[in-house]
């Protein structure tokens, strides 16, 4: 149960109930689809990026715990900051998530995320964690398609 | 038209069922997962094996390993006897004519494959039909959109209602003559819905129709007898029967397989080669190309042994009663919807627990030493009928208990617990 105690963190529990930011983003500049066939969660990620800033973030979509507090504690951290330090971004999670990091040495970098340490002991469910994140980079890069955790 | 399913329904048992005594066959099963003892609640997916099966597998590669039907030494004689033997047991299993009906294949996906492109594909003309489910997996359903794609042929799909049976009427009225072919599955694998297969055969063949019965989920939960059947084709698996993974049956008429032109070319399915022409082997071999899955086959052969000896009949009772006490145990779990309600089931439990996604009850309830399947069990369309991205699935076999149910429900309710 230990384990299982650092999967489902409390703010991750907190972010599924209650998801930051979850709506559609009307004046939406950038807009990419995430999708997991294997388990059918969905999301869709809108950005409002100005002078490579990201000045609002937004999400809307269906799925686990994970997959959706991944999303929400994402788009509380975009705000603000430039499309590089986004990129950034994305990879600390990644390799947070496969354990490439080690989370109590990087926690100045890391902040609300390191919640999702726990994810790399569970190799079935780093997939729903990256989700949002994989899409994030799509709809950075401004590919408006449907991005697939298959491909 | 019968209202009712008529199912397959055993006499009464005749030997009581002695699960401790079958548990103790299967070795895996006894054993720790996250500190708790594994509970398997994932049978639809693949079976545990009997210590004799993995005994069979063992004692073949240690002693018996070699070629068959090609050489004339020891070895080679004796693996040919016992893969040639487990065909006659395969044959007795099902009730089959003869050896020469039960072809050997990977499992019940190349088998359906086998006969989309040896069989239907041959014949079928644009316009013309295929009948499926609407509950089909997917090895039911993407080898005729193949089909149809190749010759402009359709593909039609029987309805389900929302307790999850097939609508009888609904195929009725789709057996026009246009239909060449209908592939239809047994049980469920994400429902549990036992469709009556007979009663769609015997409708199909007023038509001439010839059918397709998916076994994946059959042959391990009760007794099939393809004659009484009268199906035209059977399939499948043996990982699913508590045999070995990589081989499984395809059983077809002989007048269908005759008829039928090879599926691969090589080794063993032939006569005689040479550049002008090339004489196809007898059934069964003109279907079975190259070095087969000698060892899966023969392990496969002592699975049947293994469910002769502990008797279907019984096996189907005991998993009834399993069935309705895990529906009523589940049932009381607040907020909990079982998805697949049909009147004829076997023991397979898919739900949905209110907003906790499936696969965050997978996630928890494997803490606890259970282990089920969650997402859409390669059956997207069930799934879109129900309008759930995914479910959680308990399947049992034979070697589950009681108390194992009772297990998945506390940590159903350890699920709901983190989540509140
Ligand atoms: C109903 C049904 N049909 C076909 C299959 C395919 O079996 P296999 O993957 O062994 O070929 C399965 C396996 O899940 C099944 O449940």
């Amino acid at each position: 149960m230990s384990e299982l105690k650092s999967l489902y963190q409390d703010i991750i529990l907190d972010h599924n109930k209650s998801p930051h930011n979850f709506k559609k983003l009307e004046n939406a500049n950038r807009h990419a689809e995430g999708y997991n066939p294997l388990c059918g969660d969905k999301y869709d990620i809108y950005l409002r990026v100005e002078n490579n800033i990201i000045q609002d973030v937004s999400f809307e979509g269906a799925g686990c715990a994970i997959s959706k507090a991944s999303a929400s504690v994402m788009s509380s951290l975009l705000k603000g900051k430039t499309k590089e330090e986004a990129e950034e971004l994305i990879e600390v999670f990644h390799k947070l998530v496969t354990g490439g990091v080690d989370p109590m040495e990087e926690l100045d970098r890391l902040g609300k995320l390191a919640a999702f340490a726990g994810v790399s002991e569970f190799p079935a469910r780093v997939k729903c964690a990256s989700l949002a994140w994989h899409t994030l980079r799509a709809a950075l890069e401004n590919k408006d398609d449907v991005v697939s955790t298959e491909k | 038209m019968k209202a009712a399913a008529e199912m397959y329904a055993p006499a009464t048992s005749r030997r009581s069922f002695d699960v401790e005594r079958v548990r103790a066959d299967f070795p895996i099963l006894n054993q720790t997962v996250n500190g708790k003892p594994l509970i398997y609640l994932d049978n639809a997916a693949t079976s545990q094996k009997p210590a004799k099966v993995i005994e069979a597998l063992r004692r073949y590669y240690r002693e018996e390993n070699s070629n068959i039907h090609r050489g004339v030494h020891f070895l080679s004689q004796k693996a040919t006897g016992e893969y040639e033997g487990a065909r006659k047991k395969l044959c007795s299993f099902i009730n089959a004519r003869s050896t020469g009906e039960i072809i050997y294949v990977r499992g019940a996906t190349e088998a359906i494959n086998l006969v989309a492109h040896s069989f239907v594909q041959e014949q079928i003309k644009p316009g013309e039909e295929i009948v499926i489910s609407e509950m089909e997996h997917h090895s039911n359903i993407v080898p005729w959109q193949i089909v149809c794609e190749k010759t402009g042929a359709k593909l039609k799909v029987v309805p389900i209602n929302d307790k999850g049976e097939i609508i009888l009427e609904e195929y009725e009225k789709m057996l026009t003559p246009k239909v060449k072919f209908v592939s239809i599955v047994y049980i469920s694998n994400s429902l549990g819905t036992v469709n009556p297969v007979k009663q769609m055969i015997e409708m199909a063949h007023e038509q001439d129709i010839p059918v397709l019965i998916d076994g994946a989920q059959a042959v391990s939960h009760a007794r099939v007898d393809v004659q009484d059947l009268d199906c035209d084709f059977f399939v499948f698996s043996g990982h699913k029967m508590f045999g070995p993974t990589g081989i499984g049956v395809l059983y077809g008429k002989q007048e269908h397989l005759e008829k039928m032109p090879p599926y691969q070319g090589g080794g063993d399915m032939i006569k005689s080669v040479t550049f002008e022409k090339t004489i196809y082997n007898e059934l069964p071999y003109k279907f079975e190309a190259g070095t087969p899955n000698i060892a899966g086959a023969i392990g496969l052969g002592y699975a049947v042994d293994y469910l002769n000896d502990i008797n279907l009949d019984d096996v189907y009772i005991y998993e009834q009663d399993l069935l309705a006490y895990a529906t009523e145990a589940v049932k009381k779990v607040d907020g909990l919807r079982i998805i697949g309600t049909a009147r004829h089931k076997t023991a397979v439990v898919s739900f949905m627990l209110e907003d906790v996604h499936p696969h965050d009850i997978g996630t928890i309830i494997d803490s606890e030493g259970v282990a089920i399947r969650t997402g859409h069990h390669c059956t997207q369309p069930v799934m879109q009928r129900f309008g759930v991205p995914a479910t959680a699935r308990a399947s049992f076999a034979l070697y589950n208990t009681r108390d194992e149910v009772d297990a998945l429900v506390q940590s159903i309710n350890k699920a709901k617990k983190v989540f509140q």
